[in-house]
């Protein structure tokens, strides 16, 4: 063990400890204390100043009276179960749109792909914001959808779709596609043609060898894809508070809006934990199955 | 080879037109004589000379880029270092619990990471500022930075670093003149992803800004909260330019440099046969 193999892993391991996981200790923290008029706006806070005896009566102080609150209050409990439907619709979504997408680049002449994928990647990088704010031109009442469809004499009222759910769900197939139509694609990709010819020879229609053959040798990619989706747009706070109405309830915007506008830091942080826990499952899942993917390579 | 067929064709037409129609629309209707956004009168560059005339904008996006800047290059000096430990630095105490602090950033909703950074550097008394929105940009980004550079350190052949020690470099400078070399095109798309997701990111910012400290994506999202306007239109069109711009570019040099290599490399082979 010599010093610069220690420097090398000290530097970042301590920079992640001050700055991702000593935080993390203090929403717990917060999480367990009380609101105050005060600044900071909780109480107890430590006093390092009185040694043992203040750290016993800082702790004494400490209880689960915000998750008591959370779970008495039923806007809590919705703002979850809403969070998880319009996550879980919205990857469904995502994955009704992106596969075709990817079958067809899987198709696509091998010179072209390169290209293909390019353009998939390309919206990635521009601003998040941007592609969000690009919609409510779109989908306002006087917006450019509305336009067309009375222009074409399909309705005569705009339709109502910014500020709803159905907003929500444009948004996070249109920001996430990425992530959905690149795993399935490197699944598609893989996959052996000559299967499918097998799998006609035998008597299958090109439908039921679609569905018997290509699906189940994408499933890895469609997991992924759906996990991918499904992690970041349940904590979701920029597309449902642009495009989402005052009834789309979302979790992440609840927590914002108990921290910005209600200044109640406990509560905000005891809103923080539930998430985090509800989230610890799709992700070990989703953990598991990329090991389990790693696994089948080798 | 099967064929590519007309339902393949209509897909990817609708799938691209979803995907980069939104952002047309909005370059388009930034070159509105109107103020009225829904509504096409007539060509002109108006906006952008009111966009450059807000000094609030222009400050937030001097804010964002010096932020974005310094960030990102903390970040990939970190990522690349812990790259380096994940990927070479074999066992050591705690290293679950390293490369966990690596991945959970990750997958971690903005909104928590924002919030926990907050409370943080409430608890130790730091002013918040550019300095603040650097730490909280920095840590989050060296992930990012981090699963790039790892993936390329694990895939080279490790034996070039070795022939380099037996020769009698010293590890510091195999690093230098050998692994560097070979991971860099990694390192450099490490810091342009990480130099674009400090430009994006409106969450952690918002949490760990101070009052002097608004950066353009804050600034982007009171506006919005208020309906579309040109301005915001305009300014949206310069950003979505400076990135296609830069994105052809990185992939054009890759790809330069990819062939140059081959190019090298058969060179070298041929060299061997003679």
């Amino acid at each position: 063990m010599n010093i610069r193999r220690i420097f090398l892993i000290a530097v970042p391991y301590l920079w992640l400890g001050a700055l991702f996981l000593i935080p993390f200790g203090i929403v717990f923290k917060i999480a367990l204390s009380d609101g105050a008029l005060a600044i900071p706006p909780y109480i107890p806070t430590l006093d390092f100043s009185q040694g043992w005896a203040g750290f016993k009566d800082f702790a004494g102080k400490l209880d689960f009276e915000n998750f008591r609150f959370l779970a008495s209050d039923d806007l809590y409990w919705k703002a979850y179960l809403s969070s998880v439907k319009i996550a879980s619709i919205s990857t469904l979504a995502t994955l009704l749109v992106g596969y075709p997408i990817a079958y067809a680049m899987a198709r696509a002449a091998p010179e072209w792909r390169p290209t293909l994928m390019m353009l998939v990647i390309l919206p990635f990088w521009t601003s998040f914001l941007i592609r969000v704010y690009a919609w409510i031109g779109i989908l306002s009442n006087e917006g450019y959808l509305n336009q067309i469809l009375i222009g074409m004499g399909l309705i005569d009222e705009p339709l109502t779709i910014l500020n709803t759910n159905w907003a929500v769900y444009i948004g996070i197939v249109y920001t996430y596609l990425p992530f959905m139509v690149l795993p399935i694609y490197a699944a598609l990709e893989k996959m052996d043609d000559s299967l499918l010819e097998a799998a006609e020879d035998l008597g299958c229609s090109r439908f039921s060898a679609f569905w018997l053959v290509t699906i189940p040798l994408s499933k890895a990619g469609i997991v992924a894809g759906s996990f991918l989706v499904f992690i970041p747009a349940l904590g979701e706070f920029v597309i449902p508070s642009i495009l989402g109405g005052s009834k789309t309830l979302m979790i992440g915007k609840v927590l914002w809006e108990e921290f910005f506008n209600n200044r109640d830091w406990p509560v905000a942080s005891a809103v923080a934990v539930i998430l985090l826990l509800i989230l610890i499952i799709p992700i070990v899942l989703f953990q598991r199955n990329e090991q389990k993917q790693r696994e089948a390579e080798e | 080879m099967r064929r590519f067929s007309w339902f393949n064709a209509t897909s990817l037409t609708l799938g691209f037109a979803f995907l980069y129609l939104p952002m047309l629309i909005l370059i388009i209707y930034s070159f509105n004589e109107s103020r009225l956004v829904t509504v096409w009168a007539g060509f002109s560059t108006k906006w952008y000379g009111e966009l450059f005339q807000n000094e609030a904008f222009l400050d937030a996006a001097w804010v964002t880029v010096k932020v974005a800047f310094w960030s990102s290059t903390f970040a990939t000096v970190l990522g690349t270092m812990a790259a380096y430990v994940l990927v070479r630095g074999g066992r050591f105490l705690g290293r679950t619990l390293f490369s966990g602090m690596i991945y959970a950033p990750l997958v971690m909703p903005e909104v928590i990471t924002g919030l926990s950074l907050l409370l943080l550097f409430i608890a130790i008394g730091m002013d918040r500022g550019v300095m603040t929105i650097v730490l909280a940009h920095t840590t989050f980004s060296m992930c990012y930075v981090s699963v790039v550079v790892s993936s390329r350190l694990a895939s080279f052949d490790r034996s070039v670093e070795e022939a380099a020690l037996d020769l009698g470099c010293s590890p510091f400078d195999a690093f230098r003149l050998v692994t560097l070399p070979i991971i860099a095109p990694a390192v450099i798309s490490g810091w342009l992803l990480a130099f674009t997701l400090s430009l994006d990111d409106l969450v952690i910012a918002s949490f760990t800004s101070g009052p002097s400290s608004t950066t353009l994506p804050i600034r982007i999202f009171s506006a919005v909260r208020l309906g579309v306007t040109p301005e915001i239109n305009a300014l949206s069109t310069i950003m979505i330019g400076i990135v296609t711009v830069g994105v052809v570019t990185a992939s054009l040099v890759s790809k330069r440099t990819m062939t140059h290599r081959a190019a090298d490399e058969r060179k070298a082979e041929q060299n061997d046969k003679l």
